[in-house]
């Protein structure tokens, strides 16, 4: 039912974890619906210095999570926010269309927490 | 662990079977020899599904499978009995193929009322007898539920039924062969059984009519099955599930003892290993086979994705596991909340299950956990 790629996400996740004194956090979904991410990044620079990700949820919401880490880091935050939820799905090799919707969050939590990095900053 | 979703065919069967497929090949509607070859075959399976539920051979009609069973008995027994009344009530942790033909009959005409469980998931007697009355033409209550478990008060609630002039139906899906079951003593008038939940082959199920009932055919056709459900028979599939019923009543009490011993000891190792996690169901009045335990702060399909990699095969109760992206309406109909039933998994043991594989899963299953909670949100400081 899943790619390889998004089982070698799940099985060995990129970046698990949070940042204490992160400098933005995004959190979306909920425990209600069965999938809940939180996205923590380091900005310097204007660019993602370091990104990690906590998620409560099936195969599918941590493979995109583990990959949004891996597509953001190193990125401008401009650069960033274009990253879409297709462009996670497509570098995993696909998604079963019933988890395109429900489990593939990662990019709006992702840009979530480049907006709270702004707000902060207030630049929100 | 999954032997609830499927159940291999017991080679026993399979070889009973095989004559059946080119050599026996005949209808028993026709009139030579190798129809009364086939036909007695069917009467044997007739005779072997009947001892099983202590039902005559006269009562058993063979169907395609549990789903139909379940459609000719709600249906049938409803749109024939119409005059009785229009109510049909059934438990609200039924198989899905009951809800869903409820909502059928509902739009037919029907007024459905559903009976709540309690937080083991056993029906509320009491509210059973406040919802049947003399307008109901139709109780369903199932033997057991396959999911959390649950083994129900069948003998009281057909009491009920009938003290209102209704008929009683049980869908024994998941409790034949695991529980002894007897139409006489709980006062069943239509029960459903299928064959791969006894280790006989997909395709077949029966329906158990009490003598002197009828339901409506859906299937119309040469009148095949006294009527009630025409179609030439799937003869090997026939003798397949009459040998399965042989052997599981000849078998149920030793492989019972068995499985309870097997199953206790997993619901024990996991739950006294794991903190956070718990039994969903009753303790004690569940089926043999059956565990069902939640783990908080992680999601089921997670948890089955993780297990198959170590070779462990489950089930789950989360939407994420689901085509319909709803959580298991059982595990919401015991009081469980929405990221509850999320974390719940359903071990559902049989007959290739030994000891050792209830060890390996003891052993596997805090890794598994643990791995899991230290990349969720919700695992709280002091079980990272």
């Amino acid at each position: 039912m899943y790619s390889e790629k998004v089982m070698d996400h799940f099985r060995n996740p990129r970046n698990v974890g949070e940042i204490p004194d992160a400098d933005g956090v995004g959190t979306v979904g909920n425990p209600v619906c069965g999938d809940m991410m939180s996205i923590y990044i380091k900005v310097k620079d204007d660019r993602i210095v370091d990104i990690k990700f906590k998620t409560f949820g099936c195969g599918a919401a941590i493979a995109t999570s583990s990959m949004i880490t891996e597509l953001a880091k190193g990125k401008t935050l401009d650069e960033a926010l274009k990253v879409t939820r297709a462009d996670v799905a497509k570098e995993l090799g696909g998604l079963p269309p019933v988890k395109m919707h429900c489990s593939n969050l990662a990019a709006d939590a992702l840009h979530e927490a480049i907006k709270d990095y702004r707000k902060r900053r207030g630049e929100g | 662990m999954d032997y609830g979703a499927a159940s291999p065919v017991d080679p026993r069967v399979l070889e009973e079977m095989m004559p059946y497929f080119s050599d026996s090949f005949g209808n028993p509607a026709s009139l030579h020899s190798y129809a009364f070859e086939a036909q007695r075959a069917m009467e044997r399976a007739r005779g072997q599904v009947a001892s099983l539920i202590g039902a005559e051979p006269g009562e058993i009609v063979f169907t395609s499978c549990a789903t139909e069973s379940n459609n000719l008995a709600l249906i049938g027994a409803a749109l024939r009995y119409r005059s009785r009344g229009s109510g049909v009530v059934v438990s609200n942790i039924e198989h899905i193929s009951i809800l869903n033909i409820c909502k059928e009959l509902s739009k037919q005409g029907f007024e459905i009322r559903y009976v709540p469980v309690d937080r083991d998931g056993i029906i509320r007697l009491d509210r059973l007898e406040a919802l049947v009355d003399d307008e109901t033409v139709l109780v369903s209550i199932m033997a057991a539920n396959g999911e959390i478990g649950t083994v129900q008060p069948i003998r009281e609630a057909a009491e009920v039924a009938h003290e209102h002039g209704a008929l009683f139906h049980t869908d024994a899906t998941a409790a034949a062969g695991k529980v002894p079951l007897d139409v006489g003593e709980v006062g069943v008038d239509l029960m459903t059984l299928s064959s791969n939940d006894l280790y006989g082959p997909k395709g077949v199920g029966a329906l158990y009519v009490r003598k002197g009932l009828r339901v409506k055919p859906l299937m119309i056709g040469g009148g095949q099955e006294n009527g009630m459900r025409s179609g030439s028979e799937n003869i090997p599939g026939i003798v397949g599930m009459g040998k399965a019923a042989e052997f599981a009543k000849k078998e149920m009490k030793s492989e019972a003892e068995r499985l309870t011993r097997l199953r206790d000891r997993l619901i024990k190792g996991i739950t006294e290993e794991i903190p956070a996690s718990y039994l969903n169901g009753h303790p004690k009045r569940r089926l043999p086979n059956n565990a069902n335990i939640r783990f908080s702060y992680i999601e089921g399909e997670a948890l089955i994705l993780s297990l198959d990699e170590l070779g462990i095969q489950v089930s789950s109760g989360s939407a994420c596991a689901a085509k319909t992206l709803e959580p298991s309406h059982v595990l919401l109909a015991i009081g469980l909340k929405h990221e509850e039933a999320h974390g719940s998994l359903v071990f559902t043991l049989g007959k290739g299950n030994r000891e050792e594989h209830v060890e390996y899963v003891i052993r596997q299953m805090p890794g598994v956990v643990r791995r899991l909670r230290s990349m969720s949100p919700l695992t709280p400081e002091e079980l990272r």
